[in-house]
């Protein structure tokens, strides 16, 4: 704060400004991370004995390793379901005119809008056993008995991926409205029809936007805790659940801790992995 | 397709376009265009050049007329079954293929396979002289060689057209010059059709066989350079092409080849009339070049008073205020005792030479 020295670089700022945030994350992030590892490496509920026991039992246990193996699957459906859904809505953005543009942002955005739970509830009124979809299959006479979508895994995916569609379809929306439209043009002009253009030129020069769509999208669907205990039902059973029951029923804290850095490491692998085929399409075509 | 190699023709058949909010883009355009000719789209921004460039590529259908190229009528065909090549202002490179990768797309569009891809734009980099920027990225190269990969690209699908849409607006002055020169190069040996879309006069002028004037979506002359320039058929050409001074006048008597005008300035000149014969008392706009006239001794010519001198280089600029106030411009070529003249001093002005002024029906 005091006077500045005279011959000061005008572009180069003090780190000063960044301590309030600094030490906001240091009390409520990276303390409580650290004590959440310290805790879990303790074989024993009351904290005496240290040992890597809780690690070695969740990593034997095949009941626990299909609850991750499931909660990482649920993460690629749902990813893959928003990015075939969002980008033809982000591909169609790019290409209305300016009043359609607000219609369609209202529309991607308005998920946000509303609370988890409401967003949740509609889902069990649209799928459930007497919802609007078996209820409109019946009276069309195309099927005799109820479907089965609610508490199933086709249902936690669609409604995932209704709550997490603006994470995927505004990176989307930014990378396609970064491509000069000369380049398709270009394309076009060289020869190439419509699909050669997407898949030569349009989707390459997206997959920055591709893969921060999917990384946030993944890490979004992968701890959505409500709609997936609501939409699962008592049947399916997600990381988030699972530590749950763990933490709070059981009372099983070390355990409950080591789930959690083993998943944390997990989302954290997956994201790297995306993170390397970012780094990998910047130097794209190089052969 | 494969052996469309240059020559062959583009007419431009009483093209309208009327865009969807309904101006009018380009009215009734008509441009017939031999095979092998170099041709100007010429004309301030908005005026319509780039609609029509547009349109010829199947960018945009027009609302009215057709395109021909060669004995065919292209208008229901795509642009990517047009054949027809296109340099844009921007290069539009693919950045994320390599230079060989960029000149050889349109080949691979046509299932051309890898090695003849890599061995034709490797035939069309040694064309355009940068045989060693195959492996690079387009980012890595300069503005100029990116535009020469660009024009490889465009002559690897073998066009039947190429489109140059300000293909050196973005280039520097003296590199400018050099890609013109090596464009003008490139068209002579492939022989090809080719359009260039420019706001640049002497662009136009330097490169083109033959120079199309447009103004708000209107042809307003088509032919060669010196015809563009020394005998303007609209005052607009004659004032957008090349610098000029208008100065008012009344028509005394008037045949095809020269008008007798009283210039309000105070002398009667013989000028070239435009646009046919000019009606006898008819107002007109006289233009002259500022390189057209010269300081006269004798009581010739009119009269003016300087009002700056401006040396600039090779010429000298006299601006000079007549009688009735008209501002005009003189331009000296430089030579020994040409100096510039005193503010305030009384010249009398003439035309070097009677068919150099041309005559205008004044519009208001």
């Amino acid at each position: 704060m005091g006077a500045a020295p005279a011959a000061r670089d005008v572009t180069s700022y003090g780190t000063g400004l960044a301590a309030p945030l600094a030490l906001f994350f240091l009390a409520f992030f990276v303390a409580p991370l650290l004590q959440l590892f310290w805790l879990s490496l303790h074989n024993d509920t009351a904290g005496l004995h240290w040992g890597i026991g809780q690690y070695l039992q969740f990593l034997t246990d095949p009941f626990s390793l299909s609850v991750l193996g499931s909660t990482l699957l649920l993460g690629a459906a749902v990813t893959a379901v928003c990015l075939l859904l969002g980008f033809p809505i982000a591909w169609l953005y790019q290409r209305v005119g300016p009043r359609l543009q607000t219609v369609i942002i209202l529309i991607v955005l308005l998920p946000l809008l509303t609370s988890v739970v409401v967003r949740t509830f509609a889902w069990i009124v649209i799928l459930g056993r007497q919802g609007i979809i078996n209820a409109t299959l019946q009276s069309l006479g195309m099927i005799d008995t109820p479907l089965r979508l609610l508490y199933t895994q086709f249902g936690v995916v669609i409604a995932l991926a209704q709550v997490q569609m603006p994470l995927m379809v505004l990176p989307l929306i930014t990378a396609l409205g970064r491509i000069d439209s000369n380049l398709e043009d270009a394309s076009c002009s060289l020869g190439a029809g419509s699909w050669r253009t997407l898949w030569r030129i349009v989707l390459p020069l997206s997959l920055p936007g591709i893969i921060a769509g999917c990384t946030l999208t993944y890490a979004a669907a992968i701890t959505a805790f409500i709609t997936q205990s609501l939409i699962g039902g008592g049947q399916m059973l997600f990381m988030p659940m699972y530590l749950y029951q763990q933490a709070s029923a059981l009372q099983n804290w070390p355990f409950a801790a080591a789930i959690s850095i083993i998943f944390l490491l997990a989302v954290l692998a997956v994201v790297s992995v995306f993170t390397a085929l970012g780094r990998l399409s910047r130097g794209y075509g190089g052969a | 397709m494969a052996d469309t190699q240059g020559g062959r023709s583009l007419v431009v058949d009483a093209v309208t376009h009327r865009f969807p909010n309904g101006a009018l883009a380009v009215e009734n355009i008509n441009l017939d265009v031999k095979g092998g000719e170099i041709i100007a789209l010429l004309g301030p921004s908005g005026c319509g050049k780039t609609t029509l460039l547009r349109i010829i590529a199947g960018f945009i259908a027009q609302t009215q007329g057709r395109i021909i190229i060669g004995d065919d009528i292209v208008d229901p065909l795509p642009p990517n079954r047009r054949a027809v090549g296109i340099v844009f202002q921007n290069y539009a490179l693919f950045p994320h293929l390599s230079i060989s990768e960029n000149v050889g797309y349109g080949l691979a569009a046509r299932g051309v396979d890898k090695a003849t891809r890599q061995r034709e734009a490797q035939r069309l980099l040694e064309l355009v002289q940068l045989p060693t920027m195959a492996d690079r990225l387009p980012r890595q190269l300069s503005g100029g060689q990116q535009q020469r990969v660009a024009l490889a690209r465009a002559l690897a699908i073998k066009p039947s057209i190429l489109l140059l849409d300000e293909p050196f607006a973005a280039l520097d002055k003296n590199l400018r010059l050099d890609m013109q020169i090596e464009v003008k190069r490139l068209q002579r040996v492939s022989g090809i059709t080719t359009l260039i879309v420019t706001h640049d006069q002497e662009e136009a002028l330097s490169m083109a066989d033959r120079v199309a004037v447009l103004s708000h979506g209107k042809l307003e002359q088509f032919g060669t350079p010196s015809d563009v320039y020394d005998r303007p058929q609209t005052l607009f050409v004659n004032t957008f092409v090349g610098s000029t001074n208008r100065m008012p006048g009344t028509v005394m008597s008037s045949d095809r080849t020269g008008a007798k005008v009283r210039l309000d300035a105070g002398s009667e000149i013989i000028a070239r009339p435009a646009t046919g014969s000019l009606t006898e008392g008819g107002r007109v706009t006289v233009c002259i070049r500022p390189e057209h006239l010269q300081f006269v001794n004798d009581d010739a010519g009119f009269a003016g008073v300087i009002g700056m001198s401006l040396p600039l280089g090779a010429t000298v600029v006299h601006e000079v205020t007549t009688a009735d106030g008209t501002g005009v411009k003189v331009s000296q070529a430089r030579f020994g005792e040409t100096r510039t003249l005193e503010s305030g001093a009384a010249v009398r002005l003439a035309p070097l030479a009677p068919a150099l002024a041309n005559a205008f029906p004044a519009t208001l």
